[in-house]
């Protein structure tokens, strides 16, 4: 075994001399020669930090696209249970549909059959004087700071550690007198008045920002490329369907017992969900739904095919400029493996929390 | 007193009613049963009939055009056409083999019920029909774009070979019947032999949705054994073995199957010296299926963990070696109660073939994107007319996939005992 590998990297030395490639890490200081669309990326930087402009796009996939493929995913597992005929019908066609489909080709689909069909830079669509549309970017409206939005931000933090003791009062009143604690909107209510009381005092520093369309060029809004979006809508989809399907599972995994025990003390339709039913059946779904965040987060790397320059991407153009292939992959791999480790940490953290609720 | 106690037993003890419910009851029932279900079904409703408006339409004013020009591209690519014959012929070889192997299988399953003195009872072909019905639409499917008749004469040559090969196989020797697996052996190696012998056409040429079946099918006999034994060997006494086994399932799952086809087509070169390269499909073969087993892999381990320890005892007490008490006791088992996972893999890997697209093997997908950019058919909106043709391929062996795993399922009675 010892000696395979040795053999292996023996091999894989003597290959990158004889085709003048270096044999170590010392390429990730020198220039790219990459471009990255829709950044102000300059081709003459550092090797590392091409790397790290595509570790960055892809972050930006997951963490829009995770909380979106779950409520997506839920609403149509919910949906397939639902007692109405139609939403449940509808429901199981779309996951039937989906789910068989490989997702490279919804990409491409919805990258050449949607998202290119969009009206040409030059003359986008612009609904509600909101949006620029166009089938290079997508635009909404965002939020500008100005001086004093450093105040607001701690402003906000104390809000929040308010919100929070404010939360855990009215849970400790609730058991102690069995009024019903509305903790929630307790807490949301004490932040926001907090937070708006700040931004008057600190002379209103933020703004909503509309994209604006001069010529070609739109200034203000946030949004980002067409194939970012592609990306997100295929995969998106792609992913809640199989959630769904989890969903759905873990729900009827949950003994019957359980409803009709819930239905014997009259709790209403979306009371039985809320307080009975979805909480078993999430400690039951977490397992295998974290296991489609990783999947989301690897198939992330098919935006290559349509040319969203996340990690994979930009590792193939160095590739193609010259780089030595093993140790770009090697790194390409690591970061793959950072992200989904990272992922489980965080949800093992969540289900171990679960669980001690649950016991 | 004897009225209050014979009245409950009397309406136990009568017949369940039937009743037919009017197709008001039920739509006020299914449909209409609250104010939110009320709107829910008018709201989606309204939806779905724009949806199947806007599908209609679709379907009236499509142009099938580029299908019909580039029918074989998609079939098989860039496969020289002096040479289709070794296809139709590879074809026929294969289905052949299925029909032998499916008549060994049924002989040899009411051998087994005869001997353990159990009925047999065979699935009427109309089950057969109802079974694979979607595969057989999908062949009519795509012989409707053919210009000229010859296809569908050969397609039909191809399915009597199948119903002759089927009826040959009632005259099997009793030990052939006992190794079925010489027949797939055989199959395997007529099929290569026809395409690639004597001057025939070498794997690098294997294009189209072919290499999609073909990778799918070499990459699953590949996978499945390859992740057998990294399964068994994560449970190994061994702790090289185990440790081993246990990084290289972490690691592939780990990351995307792109880094490793990367790796098959750019570093893979850097590992092996220079004038010993493999071709593409090799490539991207084996890294479909390193990738591919790690899952099996992980499947296997379910499975084997919902053994009962008891059955390992009970084996080892009637004086069973290891080996066989795995083969015979534990193995069965264990794969028995994962099949729906085990057949998810499978499609995910079938799903997973056309990711050769991104390292430039001419599969399905690359087909039918070299269509959209010819010249003729550049920038007429035609991907919204070969891309679901493409995914009707895909689904329709996903989709006759996991039917059969759920009817697999039921049969074996996983889950009841």
């Amino acid at each position: 075994m010892v000696g395979a590998f040795l053999y292996l990297g023996n091999n894989l030395r003597n290959e990158l001399i004889a085709k003048n490639l270096p044999t170590d890490f010392s390429f990730l200081s020198q220039p790219t020669g990459v471009t990255i669309a829709d950044s102000d990326f300059d081709p003459g930087s550092p090797v590392w930090r091409a790397l790290l402009a595509g570790i960055k796009n892809t972050f930006l996939l997951v963490i829009v696209g995770i909380p979106f493929l779950t409520i997506l995913g839920t609403l149509i597992g919910v949906a397939r249970l639902s007692t109405n005929w139609l939403v449940a019908k509808a429901a199981t066609v779309y996951v039937e549909t989906l789910r068989n489909i490989p997702p490279l080709l919804i990409i491409l689909f919805v990258f050449n059959a949607v998202i290119l069909q969009l009206p040409p830079p030059r003359d986008p669509a612009t609904p509600l004087d909101w949006f620029v549309i166009s089938n290079l970017k997508i635009m909404g409206p965002w939020l500008t700071s100005s001086t004093g939005v450093n105040a607001l931000l701690i402003i906000a933090l104390i809000a929040a550690v308010v919100a929070v003791v404010v939360g855990i009062w009215r849970t400790r009143y609730s058991e102690q007198t069995g009024v019903h604690s509305h903790r929630v909107l307790w807490s949301l209510g004490v932040f926001a008045v907090i937070v708006l009381l700040g931004y008057f005092i600190t002379g209103r520093p933020v703004s909503i920002s509309i994209p604006e369309l001069d010529g070609r060029v739109i200034t203000g809004g946030f949004g980002g490329l067409g194939a970012y979006f592609a990306v997100l809508i295929a995969l998106g989809l792609y992913t809640a369907s199989h959630v769904a399907e989890i969903v759905r599972g873990s729900i009827l995994a949950v003994p019957r017992g359980q409803t009709e025990a819930a239905n014997a003390i009259a709790l209403s339709g979306f009371q039985r969900l809320r307080y009975v039913i979805l909480p078993q059946a999430l400690r039951i779904a977490l397992p295998p739904i974290i296991n489609q965040y990783l999947n989301f987060t690897k198939n992330t790397s098919l935006a290559i095919a349509i040319g969203f320059a996340e990690i994979t991407l930009i590792t193939f153009q160095l590739i193609g400029n010259g780089y030595p292939a093993p140790q770009l992959i090697l790194i390409l791999m690591g970061v793959y493996l950072l992200f989904s480790l990272t992922i489980s940490l965080l949800v093992n953290i969540l289900n171990r929390r679960l669980q001690l609720v649950g016991n | 007193m004897a009225a209050m106690t014979t009245s409950p037993a009397e309406s136990v003890s009568a017949p369940p009613v039937h009743r037919r419910t009017s197709p008001g009851a039920w739509m006020k029932m299914n449909l209409f049963s609250n104010w939110y279900n009320s709107l829910l079904t008018v709201v989606f409703g309204a939806l779905i009939l724009w949806a199947i408006y806007a599908l209609v339409k679709y379907l009236i004013g499509v142009d099938t055009e580029i299908i019909r020009v580039n029918l074989r591209l998609y079939m098989t690519g860039r496969f020289p056409s002096e040479q289709l014959g070794r296809l139709w012929g590879a074809i026929y070889v294969a289905t052949a083999t299925v029909a032998f192997f499916a008549r060994a299988t049924v002989r040899n399953a009411q051998m087994k019920a005869t001997e353990a003195g159990l009925d047999f009872e065979r699935s009427h072909w109309t089950d057969v029909v109802r079974r694979f019905w979607p595969i057989g639409a999908l062949i009519l499917f795509t012989l409707s774009f053919t210009e000229t008749i010859t296809p569908t004469l050969l397609t039909l040559v191809a399915a009597a070979i199948g119903l002759a090969a089927y009826w040959l196989g009632g005259m099997m020797p009793t030990w052939l019947i006992h190794r079925s697996w010489i027949i797939v052996v055989a199959g395997v190696v007529g099929f290569y032999a026809v395409l690639v012998a004597f001057g025939g056409v070498g794997w690098d040429l294997w294009q189209g949705f072919f290499v999609n079946i073909v990778m799918t099918v070499a990459g699953i006999s590949l996978a499945f054994p390859l992740g057998l034994m990294l399964a068994l060997g994560r449970r190994s006494t061994l702790p090289a073995v185990r440790v081993l086994s246990v990084t290289y399932i972490e690691f592939l799952r780990g990351v995307p199957m792109i880094t490793l086809l990367l790796m098959g087509a750019f570093a893979l070169g850097f590992l092996i010296p220079g004038d010993f390269q493999f071709s593409l499909f090799l490539r991207l073969l084996i890294a479909i299926t390193l990738f591919q087993s790690a899952y099996i892999a992980e499947v296997v381990r379910g499975g084997l963990q919902s053994v009962p320890k008891g059955q390992v005892e009970a084996a080892q007490s009637v004086g069973l070696s290891p080996w066989k008490t795995m083969r015979l006791v534990v193995l069965p088992q264990a794969l028995r109660n994962v099949i729906p996972a085990m057949v998810g893999q499978f499609i995910s890997l079938f799903k997973d073939t056309t990711l050769v697209y991104i390292v430039g093997l001419l599969d399905l997908l690359r087909a039918v994107t070299i269509s959209m950019a010819q010249p003729e058919f550049f920038a007429q909106g035609l991907e919204a007319v070969v891309l679901p043709f493409a995914a009707l391929y895909f689904w329709v062996g996903s989709y006759v996939m996991s039917r059969e795993s759920r009817r697999l399922e039921k049969k074996l009675g996983v889950g009841v005992r």
